[in-house]
């Protein structure tokens, strides 16, 4: 069947930071550039979930009167912390020690989803046609292998795959460029990368999954401005994780708990590892007398430059966490997004200018800041496979000392979705029940999102082989994509004694989790029909 | 033959509401906000009617803050010819809309004007039928069905009793129900095509309408939380509970 096309110069798929200001740098450079950014969720900012404590060097380079453009970069960092829990107690660290990298006194507390608002409003101004509701669903290709463009999904199509009334075909946008900037595990991406073996000599690729409450707390528990990072307690001494709690104005704090996904025990639950965090009791008396106002969660790039694949394909790149640019030592994304963003508009500008091959991103890259700020911050996730103790050792004498020049790079060794252990060999962890006050359940987490798809559309959580969930992962892992899921959107029910995997499709909050950490790699992530998918406010 | 159709904007269905801490409202601050879903349907069913012929422009209007644009656009992405934004700022009340409206189709001069049923925001459940008062024009509430037959309407109603099926004469004003019809995409080739339609802009006070809330609102509450339910043993039980302590037989 044919569809309609449109020609652009350059299109973006994802309207992140990355994407956004790939689009807003190519209209400074070119205003004669025609430029659209499709966006999945119903509007920019829907989907995007961040701690998020904002650098704003990548900024000032992109817009450098920023402050004067009322941008929503409000409170500026004032004080830090940074806690070892116990069980019940909590030892805090001086500040003094912490490495360079994580000092956040010239940063600002923000939501990113509100800076993404922000950042398209610029965009649009600037002449860039953005379109939210429109998921990027497949990568076209010309007759010589480059890519061509995208096509957006198909509305309006029945659970078993028949249109109905409204069905509405999807589009073709055609490109010079496409620029894939979806965010962590992108769909497409992920298939780029396979198709163009960009990952060749690369590590394996490290992911967590990242937690976010907001609260709205008492008064007197609240400092705006402080931002205080916890590890140890609840996870044990051999899962990677630790949490943030940001206090920002409008008396709330940003709350919110990253795990490792590669863990190895089946039965750990990060929804539940991050609900018993918050009886600590250093962390209970903060949010005390307060209410939960905003939940989501959402998967995060680890790997670090051992893991970045090549970003430059014949007709496309691959930027931003789609590639995989998060500094992890910085716990920040944004920042290094958004410049990889700005490199990416450097480069197409050059292509479509003066013909410059679009390996040219490569050049720009290794010459940045973004590529030496990942490079000295490269060995400090591996090290952590020895245990959180060594790790933090190694990563002082790393960070302080050396300031990421040892001669020498720890590799990944593994994919997550390798490292889970069998389900008899691991010991069965009991999580205490919600209280519906400080703790709760993915039930009532997941109404918080405003999370919604079309009923009757097909399943956009593909399993490869339907059989396996039963037949083998519950069998050997206790089904763990029951508590990997962050909204509950897989379960195993009895019926007549016999095992059904469900799929609750419709809770989906697009976190990505299932298709990393499912053992088999059994669960796709498709995109659901556009607009679908949670409705994040201020994330 | 000419349709008007209103549209609201309002906050998303899927979003969950919460209210202010000064209980005078409720947040709306960076909230998704979309067109009211009944207003989809009476956008869609004008549409419909130009498709088959019968009409030969629709015009959507919304009366709002200079941000209801996107309403009044996302209207003409799905079909609409032109649009109209009244605007006005803070609370708006059905009466103050509908003598709005009444300007705009004594200007417009349609022979029909459809819009939601109510909107999912304050449920007035208001506005079509004192617009229809003020123009002392037939109505049909809660249409499922519409048929145009000449100069009559034969509109079918969604009653507590059922369905009612009612001829008016046209022109004349229906409120729509959400089974009316299922309300198509916008497809991003008729976004585009959308951004090129006018939408005229006009300042509610240029109409002559005096806009000022005829209610006092003292404070927005949320409902309170519902008490957990409790297992009872026996149907005696039941019985007794029902009797005794919800004291409802």
């Amino acid at each position: 069947m044919s569809r309609e096309s449109m020609e652009y110069d350059v299109v973006i798929v994802g309207g992140g930071p990355s994407g956004l200001t790939t689009a807003i740098k190519l209209k400074q450079l070119n205003s004669n550039l025609n430029i659209c950014v499709l966006e999945k969720a119903s509007e920019i900012g829907a989907h995007i979930l961040s701690g998020n404590v904002f650098e704003t060097r990548a900024l000032d380079e992109l817009i450098p009167n920023w402050k004067d453009l009322n941008p929503p970069i409000k409170t500026k960092v004032t004080k830090e912390k940074f806690l070892f829990l116990g069980k019940k107690k909590s030892l805090s660290w001086p500040t003094w020690l912490l490495p360079a990298v994580q000092k956040n006194h010239k940063n600002y507390i923000i939501s990113l989803a509100n800076l993404c608002r922000w950042l398209a409003e610029q965009a649009e101004t600037l002449g860039v046609e953005i379109f939210p509701g429109f998921p990027a669903s497949e990568v076209l290709f010309n007759d010589d292998g480059s890519v061509k463009g995208v096509a957006t999904q198909d509305m309006g199509i029945d659970k078993q795959g028949n249109k109905k009334d409204s069905f509405e075909p999807g589009i073709e946008l055609i490109g010079k460029v496409t620029v894939f900037a979806e965010g962590c595990r992108g769909h497409l991406g992920k298939q780029l990368i396979k198709k163009f073996n960009l990952n060749k000599d690369k590590d394996p690729q490290q992911y967590g999954i990242g937690f976010k409450e907001i609260w709205e707390i008492d008064e007197k528990n609240h400092e705006e401005g402080l931002v205080m990072h916890t590890a140890g307690w609840p996870l044990d001494n051999n899962t990677y994780g630790g949490s943030f709690i940001y206090h920002a104005e409008n008396k709330q704090v940003f709350l919110g708990y990253v795990i490792g996904l590669d863990y190895q025990n089946p039965h750990l639950s990060p929804f539940d590892e991050f609900q018993r965090f918050k009886t600590h009791p250093s962390i209970k008396k903060i949010i005390e007398g307060g209410k939960r106002i905003s939940y989501g969660a959402r998967a995060l790039i680890e790997g670090g430059i051992q893991s970045l694949p090549k970003m430059f394909m014949p007709g496309a790149l691959l930027i931003g966490c789609d590639a995989g640019t998060l500094n992890m030592p910085k716990i920040k994304g944004s920042h290094t997004a958004m410049k990889s963003g700005i490199l990416a508009a450097e480069a197409i500008n050059e292509h479509i200018q003066s013909k410059k091959d679009l390996s040219f991103y490569e050049e720009l890259f290794k010459k940045s800041w973004l590529y030496k700020e990942l490079y000295q911050a490269r060995n400090v996730k591996p090290s952590f496979n020895w245990g959180l103790i060594l790790g933090i050792i190694f990563t002082g004498i790393d960070q302080i000392l050396f300031r990421g020049k040892l001669p020498f790079t720890l590799r990944h060794k593994h994919s997550d979705h390798e490292t889970l252990k069998p389900a008899d060999k691991m010991p069965k962890i009991e999580y205490p029940k919600p209280d519906n006050v400080i703790t709760f359940d993915k039930t009532s987490s997941v109404y918080l999102t405003g999370t919604n798809h079309e009923d009757n559309q097909p399943v956009h959580l593909q399993l490869k082989d339907k059989d396996l969930p039963i037949k083998y992962t519950l069998e050997k892992y206790d089904e763990p994509a029951q508590r990997y899921c962050p909204a509950g959107v897989y379960e195993v029910q009895k019926e007549n004694d016999i095992n059904k995997f469900v799929i609750n499709a419709q809770n989906c909050i697009h976190c990505k989790t299932c298709d990393i950490k499912e053992p088999s790699q059994n669960i796709i992530w498709v995109t659901p029909e556009g607009g679908g998918g949670p409705k994040y406010g201020n994330m | 033959m000419k349709i008007l159709v209103a549209v609201k904007r309002v906050i998303d269905y899927n979003v969950q509401v919460r209210v202010k801490e000064d209980n005078t409202g409720v947040v709306t601050d960076n909230v998704k906000m979309s067109t009211n879903p009944p207003d989809d349907n009476a956008i869609e069913e004008a549409v419909k009617i130009k498709e088959s012929g019968k009409a030969t422009e629709v015009v959507a209007v919304s009366v709002g803050e200079e941000k209801a644009q996107e309403t009044v656009r996302k209207a003409l992405a799905v079909g609409a010819d032109r649009g109209i934004l009244i605007k006005a700022d803070g609370i708006l009340e059905p009466l103050a809309v509908s003598k709005l409206l009444q300007k705009i189709v004594e200007k417009e001069k349609p022979d029909l004007v459809f819009m939601g049923k109510q909107a999912i925001d304050d449920d007035c459940n208001q506005t079509g039928q004192m617009l229809s008062a003020l123009l002392n024009w037939p109505q049909a509430t809660f249409a499922s069905k519409i048929e145009i037959k000449d100069k009559k309407l034969e509109v079918t109603r969604e009653i507590d009793e059922g369905l009612e099926t009612i001829e008016i004469n046209i022109p004349a004003i229906v409120t729509c129900d959400l089974r009316l019809n299922e309300p198509r995409y916008a497809s991003l080739p008729n976004i585009m095509k959308a951004k090129k339609k006018p939408i005229e802009q006009i300042n509610a006070s240029d109409l002559g309408v005096d806009t000022s809330p005829r209610i006092e609102q003292i404070k927005v509450e949320e409902p309170p939380k519902r008490k957990a339910g409790i297992k009872v043993k026996s149907v005696a039980e039941l019985v007794q509970k029902l009797k005794n302590e919800a004291k409802v037989i």
